[in-house]
């Protein structure tokens, strides 16, 4: 009996770890669901998959209308990401739907989607919420005559290469992707209302979006640049979506075929697939690129504690500690335009924070001569980088009654005459009223 | 009065050896004490229908105060500066309030404590203002005492221990600086004219504290500081200049102003608002004119003096006018402000200040309020003031000057009929007085002749009194019985008024409502208390919520949460940013309310109960202030042809403007009353234009249980937009 109640808190304590194997102190995923619409894609795109298991990731392949689909269990979510490459799917299994997969991006998890020429609505849905909108023409795909790649098979230039990559080491790491990447699919464009949404990877101005089959009888509505071949969002949440018109990317075919763009002698044994879709996979699952930022801390200069309230005019201590994710620990942040702002409705004071180099920031200033209710606020958004908006409210009072000068040397000529003329008032009465 | 009732109790009294003049003493005392408990048991109304809560809005600030002021000591008082109110500029609340009220209420809160009645603080506040009430009779007593005589004395204290223009400010729960303000007003007054009888330092200085104490209860002292120099230029044209005159002023003016100096609410306006210019030019006319008269007294020669006072007048004219000039364009005097202005030209506030015209209570006085609120005064004030015209004294030019000055006020502003209500009830006492005094010394001489001194004659009727003194004695006689009855009997029905007003007008807290139900009983409709009690535990510590400054004191007082607007109007910019996301569509208002860092929406609706002072009444003045200030919001655009209206033929932005989504959210699918289609707006009479109201940027968080107030969730930003 003892040793089962034993048993009991055991597993109690235990509890906590079996259900939150995200938490904010090892931010990268380990569980993902992975979509599909047939088992074979299994094998197919392999290379991709096993390059996820190796990094740790704990891979659970579904068929996308297999009725016991359900991402949540007792409110907990099982998953830490999902992989939809089921571009066909027209409606999830079990109780998965649009509003689940858009509710499991708001809770600060992350989506691979992935889609092809026959991209359902339901996923075409999915990436309109995240602020991409895929080509209404069913049929269409990108067509580039001028950077496609050199292959006996293909005639119509719907295998395209770009290398017009985003301009991040955050996002597709420090290794530069040298070959180009192959892309066989269809385009997008993201919504200009959307702040949020990053073209990684575009097509070159060449390109346009249309159905490679038939005559093109008026002029396609994606054209050049504005097609995007890969695009990332990341949430206010940092909650990362990776969002793509190709399935073929991800594949083993593409990831190993080698490559030539039209009209460039530069010829590659491998395209850059492999690398580009294994960056780009580290980033979304927050394995590169997450920021923490901890112990805000603000102090009047020359105490230890910190106050409630500031006075106008005092020196004030500022600091907080900035650590990012390398996958494995967290390691001190470095950058020297973390700037803190003291503001209340605008920013009164905005400065520039000093880096000790092992993730401790921090500066000093004074206190405006104006009161209010104020806010630290640090606000940091570099592109790739989680996005870090911290603010603490402080008020910020006037002087206490005692706590002004208590005389101000301009000011002795008006103490002198006012103390001069109480004694002579006095004197004055003395001689009026007994000098008869 | 007095000398009426000394005549059945006599024999009885005779029994105790009293002399007359102890009888009248005893029955004098008897008679204030009496009238003492009555002023502060009328009062108590709104306690036995309601409870012991303070009511309505300012009085909530000056308790949250208060509250403080005993908590955190006096200096923590002084210097608070408190951060849940006017997010994110925050308030000084030390330097931004007339302490006298709180520091009261803390001294008595102190002595019951040192007394050992463990009181709570609130029950101080809410008995603060019937306490100063029956403080009040006892001045009136000695006032009329002072200016006419005991009787009139003694008629002035019952008067103003009814009066329902003083009740209406001073009822249990009404903790306001009114309640201890007209205490110290009347006082002041009394000191002053005591000082101006006596010619004595001590009164002065004594008027010069009960300034001091006025200065800082209410910024209604400026009243004071303006009628004190009034009268004393009256006496110097009228030729009363006396040395008693010239002592009451000038230690009453120069010891006053130094005292009002340590309010730090009023600091240096002493000297430099325009405002109190009027007082310090009477103070150096006053030396000018002393001079005068010594260099008078000193020069035999008549033509040499004319010379003389020629030039000294001239030049006292032109240094005045070059030192106003001067002040003036440096801006060391600062103009007139608005309010002052309001005063003085009642249309001004209207067209210039609309967050003053905004006020009900600053709106002009209507006929029926002053017969609501003075009764028979009305009428016996005219009287009183033939009165004291036919017996033309300093202290009875005071009283009619302040009268005279006071009624004018109460005329602009409908809340000033307080200041005007204790000169009626002391005017009018002196009418009451004197009319019983004659008829009774005309009923007692019996078998004298008639005398000369009833030709007085009474008030009202003093034509008909007239007609009788020609008549015969008996018949005369039965006319003086007749008009004391009639003189009862409106006196008598001055006191049923006078309870009634009380008890169904002034006693009702306003923050908790009450109506009557289909049967007759009482319906009570809490659902402030009710909101701002969610507030307080259903919302993190720090949230920010918006509302029309109407309910900033309450929300911070009871709900214990930041505030962005409250009653302490003082930043008209930040008001009218308020007024501007109220009607503004929703996403230009988000836009504001993220700014401000607003967490919750609160407004006040009536359109279920039928409670018609609600927001959405309220609203052109949102758009008039906002509009004052963001010229964007214009306030044609929520009119159609001048009309304001809510129903299907209300201006497009007017059905699309955040307020109006807030009040009427989910409402067009409410049925309100029978035999009426859903969404039929019971405070206004119509159904809703626009039923079908989706929010976007915010979420309903919690409505009352009869819908009387509607708090809304700011929603975060779209995570993926």
């Amino acid at each position: 009996m003892r040793s089962l109640s034993f048993f009991f808190v055991f597993l109690l304590s235990l509890f906590p770890i079996l259900c939150f194997s995200f938490n904010p102190e090892s931010p990268t995923d380990r569980r993902v669901l992975v979509l599909l619409d047939d088992f074979s894609l299994k094998s197919s795109h392999s290379i991709f998959f096993n390059s996820l298991k190796s990094r740790g990731l704990n891979l659970d392949f579904k068929l996308s209308d297999d009725p016991s689909l359900s991402l949540q269990r007792y409110g907990q979510y099982l998953y830490d990401a999902l992989i939809i490459f089921s571009p066909s799917t027209e409606k999830f299994g079990g109780s998965l739907d649009l509003a689940a997969v858009i509710d499991f991006v708001d809770s600060g998890h992350d989506l691979i989607l992935a889609a092809d020429s026959t991209a359902s609505d339901l996923i075409k849905n999915i990436a309109t919420e995240c602020g991409v909108d895929f080509d209404e023409d069913s049929s269409a795909m990108v067509i580039d005559h001028k950077s496609y790649a050199i292959s006996g098979t293909e005639g119509e230039h719907t295998l395209i290469v770009s290398d017009d990559f985003i301009q991040s080491d955050a996002i597709l790491g420090e290794t530069k992707i040298e070959a180009p990447v192959l892309f066989k699919g269809i385009a997008h464009s993201v919504n200009a209302a959307n702040s949020l949404v990053l073209k990684v990877l575009s097509a070159s101005p060449s390109a346009y979006s249309a159905n490679p089959e038939s005559k093109l009888l008026s002029p396609p509505l994606l054209t050049g640049s504005a097609i995007s071949l890969v695009s990332v969002v990341q949430a206010r949440n940092n909650a990362r979506i990776m969002i793509t018109g190709s399935l073929d990317l991800f594949s083993n075919r593409l990831l190993r075929t080698a490559v030539q763009k039209s009209g460039s002698q530069d010829k590659y044994d491998k395209s850059g697939n492999e690398l580009f879709v294994t960056e780009i996979s580290k980033w979304v699952f927050h394995e590169r690129g997450h920021l923490k930022a901890v112990n805000l801390r603000h102090l009047r200069v020359g105490e230890t504690d910190e106050p409630a309230m500031y006075r106008i005019k005092d020196d004030l201590k500022f600091s907080v500690e900035i650590y990012e994710w390398s996958g494995k620990s967290w390691e001190p942040y470095v950058a020297d335009d973390v700037q803190v702002q003291f503001y209340m409705m605008s920013p009164y004071v905005l400065k520039t924070l000093s880096t000790n180099g092992k993730g401790l920031y921090h500066a000093s200033f004074k206190v405006p001569d104006v009161y209010g209710v104020f806010q630290f606020k640090v606000d940091y958004h570099r592109l790739g980088y989680a996005s870090l908006s911290l603010s603490k409210q402080i008020p910020v009072r006037p002087f206490r009654h005692n706590e002004y000068e208590r005389f101000i040397t301009t000011a002795f000529p008006y103490y002198g005459a006012s103390f001069t003329m109480m004694a002579g008032f006095f004197i004055f009465s003395i001689l009026f009223l007994y000098n008869k | 009065m007095a000398a009426v009732a000394t005549m059945p109790v006599s024999d009885l009294l005779k029994s105790f050896k009293l002399k007359t003049k102890q009888q009248e003493l005893l029955i004098r005392v008897s008679i204030l004490c009496l009238v003492y408990i009555l002023a502060f048991i009328t009062r108590l109304f709104s306690v036995l229908r309601y409870e012991s809560m303070i009511h309505e809005f300012d009085p909530y600030f000056n308790y949250r105060t208060t509250l403080y002021l005993t908590q955190n000591g006096f200096y923590d008082f002084w210097n608070w500066f408190d951060y849940e109110s006017w997010y994110p500029l925050g308030r000084i609340v030390g330097g931004t309030l007339y302490p006298g009220l709180m520091i009261t209420a803390a001294l008595i809160y102190r002595i019951l404590h040192f007394l050992r009645f463990a009181v709570h603080i609130r029950e101080v506040c809410v008995l603060t203002a019937p306490f100063f009430a029956s403080n009040t009779t006892l001045v009136a007593y000695f006032f009329g005492k002072e200016i006419w005589d005991t009787g009139a004395g003694l008629v002035a204290a019952i008067l103003i221990s009814v009066c329902p223009g003083y009740i209406s400010r001073s009822v249990a729960g009404s903790y306001d600086n009114e309640g201890v303000a007209i205490f110290a007003l009347l006082f002041t007054f009394y000191l002053f004219v005591k000082a101006v009888n006596t010619g004595s330092l001590a009164w002065s200085l004594a008027s010069a504290f009960g300034y001091f104490y006025m200065v800082s209860a209410w910024g209604g002292y400026v009243f004071i500081i303006n009628l004190i120099p009034l009268y004393v230029l009256v006496l110097l044209i009228t030729g009363r200049y006396s040395m008693r005159l010239y002592v009451a002023y000038n230690c009453m003016y120069v010891l006053g102003m130094l005292l009002a100096m340590q309010i730090r609410f009023v600091g240096f306006q002493h000297v430099q608002s325009g405002e109190h210019m009027a007082a310090m030019g009477v103070f150096f006319l006053m030396q000018v004119f002393y001079f005068l008269d010594w260099v008078k007294h000193m020069l035999s020669d008549t033509k040499l003096f004319q010379a003389f006072l020629r030039i000294t007048v001239t030049c006292a004219v032109a240094v005045g006018t070059i030192a106003l000039g001067l002040g003036m364009l440096s801006g060391y005097i600062s103009p007139w402000t608005g309010r002052f202005y309001s005063l003085l030209d009642p249309t001004y506030a209207k067209d210039h200040i609309p967050i003053i015209a905004s006020v009900s209570e600053h709106q002009p006085t209507a006929w029926s309020s002053f017969m609501f609120d003075f009764h028979i005064l009305l009428f016996l004030f005219p009287a009183g003031l033939y009165f004291c015209f036919k017996r033309l004294s300093d202290a009875t030019i005071f009283i009619v000057m302040y009268g005279l000055t006071s009624m004018y006020f109460a005329g602009v502003m409908v809340r000033l009929i307080l200041v005007a209500t204790p000169a009626v009830c002391l005017i009018s006492s002196i009418a009451v007085s004197a009319t019983v005094k004659n008829l009774t010394v005309l009923l007692r001489s019996k078998n004298k002749g008639v005398q000369t001194g009833s030709t007085k004659g009474s008030s009202s009727s003093k034509a008909s009194s007239k007609a009788l003194l020609d008549q015969s004695q008996p018949f005369q006689k039965n006319g003086a019985i007749a008009l004391l009855f009639g003189a009862f009997y409106l006196l008598s029905k001055y006191a049923t008024h006078c309870t009634w007003v009380t008890s169904e007008a002034y006693s009702s807290p306003s923050i908790v409502l009450a109506a009557r139900g289909a049967h007759g009983n009482r319906v009570i409709f809490d659902d402030y208390r009710e909101a701002y009690f969610w507030l307080r535990q259903n919302t993190p510590p720090d949230a920010k919520v918006m509302s029309w400054w109407d309910y900033g004191y309450q929300i911070t007082a009871m709900g214990n949460r930041t505030v962005i607007v409250d009653n302490n109007t003082w930043n008209n910019t930040h008001i009218a940013t308020v007024g501007r996301a109220m009607s503004s569509y929703e996403d230009e208002a988000i836009e504001i309310m993220r700014s401000l860092d607003v967490n919750y929406v609160l407004v006040v609706f009536g359109g279920v109960t039928g409670y018609s002072s609600d927001d959405i009444n309220k609203f052109l003045w949102m758009v008039r202030i906002g509009g004052g200030v963001f010229p964007v919001i214009k306030e044609p655009d929520y009119l159609v042809n001048g009309e304001y209206r809510v129903d299907k033929g209300a201006a497009p932005k007017m059905l699309n403007c955040l307020m109006y989504k807030l009040c009427y959210y989910r409402f067009g699918e409410m049925l309100t009353e029978y035999g009426k289609p859903p969404g039929y707006d019971r405070a206004r009479g119509v159904e809703i234009g626009n039923k079908d109201i989706k929010l976007e940027h915010l979420e309903e968080a919690f409505t009352t249980s009869n819908w009387i107030v509607r708090i809304y969730k700011v929603k975060p930003p779209n995570n993926r937009w």
